[in-house]
């Protein structure tokens, strides 16, 4: 999970987010100022030590502000959660070892405390877009030479016959081209890629244009295999899932596992490349669409229906 | 047209189902003349392989006339009319498992190779009629079959020899032959054969014609034995001897050369506890395949011999005996049969009267009476050792 910084300029603009900054500042600002005075007032005494802890405590709080107001990020928020639970365990202590005097203070400090820790977790948790970059990774080993495997896999607009996601990739210009894919829960997604490095026979990489629904990117690398057994492909795609884990694992438990899928690219990518199609059985006869669901159609052969519906 | 379908645990049943189409350009379609029952079969009829579905057309070992080519072939290999028989691991001819003759593995025909990945380590072949685990494709005890990548996956008969001389070449006189290739025969090997079923009995035949000395058959079943010994090979029966003693005393107190484990993952054995313990663990899926014959044959293959499994498993098993293989350093070569690699080869064999592949054959029947020949077949009932189908 990472924080987003394109959430910056939303944040700034978020009740919320301010008003916990403009409180961290006016907490921040008489504990720095006066720490034996707030000790005092929180009922905790006014030893070296509360006074030096109080200190830092305002420090913090200032930070937090400076941060929450200017540049506001989530990890602030979550910064904000790491200083409450601090503050509960110190007003914790100061409770067992209190010596009775102002002992209500300190008891209404920690209730208050625990009120701020609250609305920290909701800020930070309702405030954190979950992105979850991943990457994928996936090798098979095809005949032919390198480069003739190049060629294939960089005719882009033939991707989609054997990439079960992509439904269309045009291509839009000298290194540019436009993507159209299935996304989990029916959803489609677009974005426009261009060519970051091409290597003939060796190399190609590509990346999201900005704007994409899902930001991503990807390369394939090509190598001969040892033993004159054809060429040696890896392919590697990186993309910001929406939705991050949580996202990912509903994807996973609707069949949608994003590994498998790539190995199973692969598979066809090879089918094709040696055996000219991608080849069906009655169980799978939807070629690149048959997905592994099971239970599959019987191994029977198809009506004119299904056979329709397979072939189309 | 009919087809026989396994429609649950026990249970086959000829069904009206839809006629084959081309799914793919290099397909064909054939009109089946005949078909068989293979061992293979009865392990998927008891549900020990997993991943079939109900009403799946059964069969992997048939041939007939070609009526239907797809657009991708070219009519120099094959065209309407030719005769052919099918092997039953579909292969690609391209990959490089293909290319290094490993057409059961080849990396290209299982659509469900991802399934099969998980099961194996890495995906095989295809095969007709054999669960979904090896691609779903619909099988060969039916009227037509859709042959895949037919161009590379039919043998043509030019000559006028008859079905019933040429049908095994589709799986089990391969598959036996492959058992005693991958024993590596040498002058005066005494070669043993665990299971004198049809695979059985052609590992026999093709240990014999590779140049062993003596040939063990190891059943319980006394029509089996007597098939065996009829060709001259010498019989022991499990039931009434300790195997591992009686194999010992005909070698010399050596033990046999080499090994063949034609029986595979439904193995019975003669020690009632041992069997017990199996047949539990298994029942609980806590093992899913009885490797007795395995085990015994390891055991009791002289130091340096040959294993050669070709009995089908299909999971996992106990009770290996490692410290025996490793420590008596024996080889251990196994595989379903590469089947393209050996069907010209084996039909030479045929033609010059060398293997008599219909010695076998027990019984022949209607495809309408396919539950009829699968019941007879695995009960062992009236003598039966192969049946051979005919729509």
């Amino acid at each position: 999970m990472t924080a987003d910084t394109r959430s910056t300029s939303r944040l700034r603009h978020d009740p919320l987010v301010r008003g916990l900054g403009w409180a961290s500042a006016l907490l921040g600002v008489p504990q720095v100022v006066d720490p034996a005075g707030f000790a005092r007032a929180l009922g905790v005494g006014d030893g070296s030590r509360q006074r030096l802890t109080t200190a830092a405590v305002g420090v913090r709080e200032l930070a937090a502000a400076a941060g929450l107001l200017w540049r506001p990020r989530p990890a602030w928020l979550w910064g904000r959660v790491g200083g409450d639970l601090m503050d509960l365990a110190a007003l914790a202590r100061a409770l067992r070892n209190h010596d009775g005097r102002g002992l209500g203070r300190t008891v209404a400090a920690t209730a208050a405390v625990t009120v701020i820790t609250a609305t920290d977790v909701y800020a930070a948790v309702t405030r954190t877009r979950r992105s979850a970059p991943m990457e994928l990774t996936a090798t098979t080993t095809v005949a032919g030479r390198p480069d003739e495997v190049y060629d294939l896999w960089t005719d882009l607009e033939r991707l989609p016959d054997f990439m079960a996601h992509l439904e269309d990739v045009r291509v839009t210009g000298p290194r540019t081209t436009h993507w159209r894919a299935s996304a989990p829960f029916g959803r489609t997604v677009e974005w426009d890629a261009e060519v970051t490095r091409d290597v003939p026979g060796r190399l190609i990489a590509w990346r999201s244009a900005d704007g994409a629904d899902v930001d991503n990117s990807g390369e394939v690398r090509l190598a001969p295999a040892p033993g004159d057994r054809g060429t040696e492909l890896q392919v590697t795609l990186r993309y910001d899932l929406p939705g991050g884990a949580l996202g990912k694992t509903a994807a996973r438990y609707f069949g949608e596992e994003p590994h498998q899928q790539l190995d199973d690219d692969l598979r066809r990518f090879k089918q094709i490349v040696e055996t000219g199609e991608i080849v069906r059985s009655e169980g799978a006869p939807g070629g690149k669409r048959a997905r592994g669901e099971f239970p599959q159609h019987p191994a029977r052969p198809l009506t004119e229906g299904e056979l329709k519906e397979a072939l189309t | 047209m009919k087809a026989n379908c396994w429609t649950g645990r026990n249970t086959v049943e000829v069904l009206d189902v839809p006629e084959p189409s081309i799914l793919n350009s290099r397909d064909a379609i054939v009109r089946i003349t005949s078909t068989a029952i293979c061992g293979s079969d009865l392990h998927l009829l008891d549900g020990y392989v997993p991943t079939m579905e109900k009403g799946d057309v059964m069969g992997h070992e048939f041939m007939g006339e070609v009526v239907e080519v797809g657009s991708g072939i070219d009519a120099d290999k094959l065209r309407v009319g030719d005769r052919v028989v099918v092997p039953f691991p579909i292969a690609c001819g391209a990959c490089g498992a293909c290319r290094a003759e490993l057409y059961s593995c080849c990396e290209n025909t299982n659509p469900n190779a991802g399934l099969s990945e998980k099961f194996f380590g890495h995906p095989t072949a295809g095969i007709y009629g054999y669960s979904h685990l090896t691609g779903g494709f619909a099988g060969g005890q039916a009227e037509y079959a859709r042959v895949v990548l037919a161009d590379v996956n039919a043998l043509k008969i030019g000559s006028d020899l008859d079905d019933e001389q040429v049908l095994f070449l589709s799986d089990i006189l391969p598959t036996g032959y492959m058992g005693a290739e991958m024993c590596d025969i040498q002058e005066g090997d005494v070669v043993a054969v665990w299971g004198a079923g049809p695979v059985g009995q052609f590992a026999m035949d093709s240990a014999r014609v590779l140049g062993a000395e003596k040939v063990i058959a190891i059943d319980k079943e006394t029509y089996r034995l007597d098939m065996a010994t009829a060709e001259g090979y010498t019989a022991v029966d499990y039931e009434d001897v300790d195997v591992r003693s009686a194999l010992l005393e005909l070698t010399g107190g050596r033990g046999p050369d080499k090994c063949i484990d034609a029986v595979g993952m439904e193995a019975t054995h003669g020690a009632s506890h041992v069997q017990l313990y199996d047949r539990a663990k298994q029942a609980a899926r806590s093992e899913t395949d009885r490797p007795h014959a395995l085990r015994q044959a390891i055991l009791s293959c002289r130091s340096g011999g040959v294993v050669s499994v070709i009995g089908v498993y299909g999971g996992l098993i106990d009770k290996f005996p490692a410290g025996a293989w490793m420590n008596r350093s024996l080889t251990l070569r196994t595989g379903q049969c590469h089947v393209q690699k050996y069907m010209k080869p084996l039909l030479g064999l045929i033609e010059q009267g060398k293997i008599d592949p219909t010695r076998v054959i027990t019984h022949r029947l209607p495809l309408s009476e396919a539950p009829t020949g699968y019941e007879l077949f695995k009960n062992k009932a009236d003598n039966c050792e192969k049946v051979v189908l005919r729509p």
